[in-house]
């Protein structure tokens, strides 16, 4: 489990995360959601530890995170997998290369383990038989989910993703989101994505955060969404008419 | 203000010195990389090196013979100047100057683009120690393959100066050859490699603490490219003057 306790983080004198504490459970895929600027990216920067908090804690377990020296950081870094808005995935290697990185910086697997243990992770994400190919040339949805591959590589107990949907088709989307869902269940993760898709929010949304201008104004799961009355969530997840239309016969309204 | 800034960068590119010396995660991805700079930096710029060595042979090797014309100065005097010249000051400094350009803004733009596109965040999340896999390569290479591009920048000016004057009659090939032998102070080489050594290690910390530490889009980029030759150039001069100061 992660813990943020009191998180506020400032660049000068904006103040972008005004005292944030809450959790972020095993097995469940926890959503922070908002608008643009809110603070998304700022919070899930700092419990990744690409940011550190102009004050407040972040728990990883009983481990507070920005009291550890280096080696313990490095630590909890080998447990933890990333997903990037842009995949972030090493122009210069080819797929199977990308997804084997860590495993060549941090095990002593042999040549054949690392083939067998990427080519599971390729396979877990449907992208058999994509080893060779280049970044540039797969698609969005296929760049993504060889993000994904290399996130889990090591088999993290924490995963990350930011905005795993952004310039993605909403079928893509969905497939995209069910393999994150899918993924933290087997595997026991603590899943943190930061969206402003509604159709993640709407899908895989078990603990879910909102925040607004740097302050958490409404938690819940999906299964709340649709019943709560909290105006920055309607009109968040409910924005364009269209949408209000559809929860407003939901609701039988 | 400016003296703030200036010693903030200072600052900085030391501590990012420091994490940079770093026992390696893994050593056979260091050495790998470190194969890969030797590469880029060493044989990438073989063909410019050569190049720019000949002509500086050559044109100061003409200069010299029209600086002899009805002189007494022997002539094989020419070889000599040559030899001293391209070896103490023309062949380290010019290559370095020249490196600075083509490596540094190279290096600069490659660590800038990773840290735009998110990559070096991605290893840092992995784990990895970014300054010490992404820089320390880089200037390991430089420091090995730079000196013998200086050597061989130093050879072929030498060969350039010979082309220049024997060919078209200037003077005999038994003159140049007299006068590249004579008066020869081994421990010239000693500095040549001094300053080899100073001038890579410069323009290749530079670019990649411009690149590592840009922020914004490709005009930020641009400018940390441009900036890294820049300063990789007058710190190259600096220290030129520096290593003349002390060693001679």
């Amino acid at each position: 489990m992660i813990r943020t306790e009191n998180l506020i983080k400032a660049f000068g004198d904006t103040t972008v995360l005004k005292g944030i504490t809450t959790e972020f459970y095993p097995g469940k895929t926890n959503l922070i959601i908002g608008r643009s600027g809110a603070g998304k990216t700022v919070l899930l920067k700092l419990l990744v530890g690409l940011h550190k908090p102009t004050d407040g804690c972040v728990w990883y377990g009983d481990t507070d995170f920005f009291s550890l020296d280096k080696k313990a950081v490095r630590a909890i870094r080998m447990e933890v997998g990333m997903l990037f808005q842009a995949s972030a995935l090493f122009d210069s290697m080819t797929v199977e290369e990308n997804v084997r990185f860590p495993l060549d910086m941090f095990t002593n697997m042999t040549a054949k383990e690392k083939l067998m243990q990427v080519n599971s992770c390729l396979e877990r994400v449907s992208l058999e038989g994509a080893n060779k190919k280049y970044p540039s040339e797969t698609s969005g949805g296929m760049q993504k989910r060889v993000g994904i591959a290399r996130a889990i590589v090591l088999d993290p107990k924490y995963l990350f993703c930011d905005e795993p949907n952004s310039g993605l088709d909403p079928k893509t989307s969905i497939v995209i989101d069910e393999l994150i869902k899918d993924i933290t269940v087997e595997k026991n993760i603590t899943t943190v994505i930061n969206t402003h898709d509604m159709n993640s929010v709407m899908e895989v949304g078990d603990n879910i955060i909102l925040l607004y201008k740097g302050e958490i104004t409404w938690r819940g799961s999906k299964e709340d969404v649709l019943e709560s009355d909290n105006e920055y969530l309607q009109d968040f997840i409910f924005a364009s008419p269209f949408l209000q239309r559809l929860r407003a016969r939901a609701l039988g309204k | 203000m400016i003296i703030n800034r200036f010693l903030a960068h200072v600052g900085r590119y030391f501590q990012l010195l420091g994490t940079a010396i770093a026992r390696p995660e893994k050593a056979s991805m260091y050495y790998r990389e470190t194969m890969r700079q030797m590469n880029d930096i060493g044989v990438g710029s073989l063909v410019i090196v050569v190049l720019i060595a000949v002509f500086i042979g050559a044109v100061t090797a003409i200069q010299f013979a029209y600086q002899l014309q009805d002189s007494f100065v022997p002539r094989y005097y020419i070889g000599y100047i040559v030899r001293d010249t391209t070896i103490i000051e023309l062949a380290p400094t010019i290559t370095c100057l020249v490196l600075a350009g083509k490596v540094g803004s190279n290096l600069a733009a490659e660590i800038g683009g990773m840290r735009q596109k998110e990559h070096i965040d991605a290893m840092e999340i992995m784990g990895v120690n970014t300054a010490a896999y992404l820089i320390m390569p880089k200037i390991i290479g430089a420091l090995i393959m730079i000196p013998m591009l200086v050597a061989i920048a130093a050879f072929v000016s030498i060969l350039g100066g010979y082309l220049a004057t024997v060919p078209v009659g200037l003077i005999s090939h038994s003159e140049y050859e007299l006068g590249v032998r004579s008066y020869f102070i081994p421990y010239n080489i000693t500095l040549m490699f001094i300053k080899s050594f100073v001038f890579a290690f410069i323009l290749t910390s530079v670019p990649c603490y411009q690149g590592y530490y840009v922020k914004g889009g490709s005009i930020e980029l641009g400018r940390a490219s441009t900036n890294a030759v820049v300063f990789s150039d007058i710190l190259i001069l600096l220290f030129d003057y520096l290593i003349a100061v002390v060693f001679t």
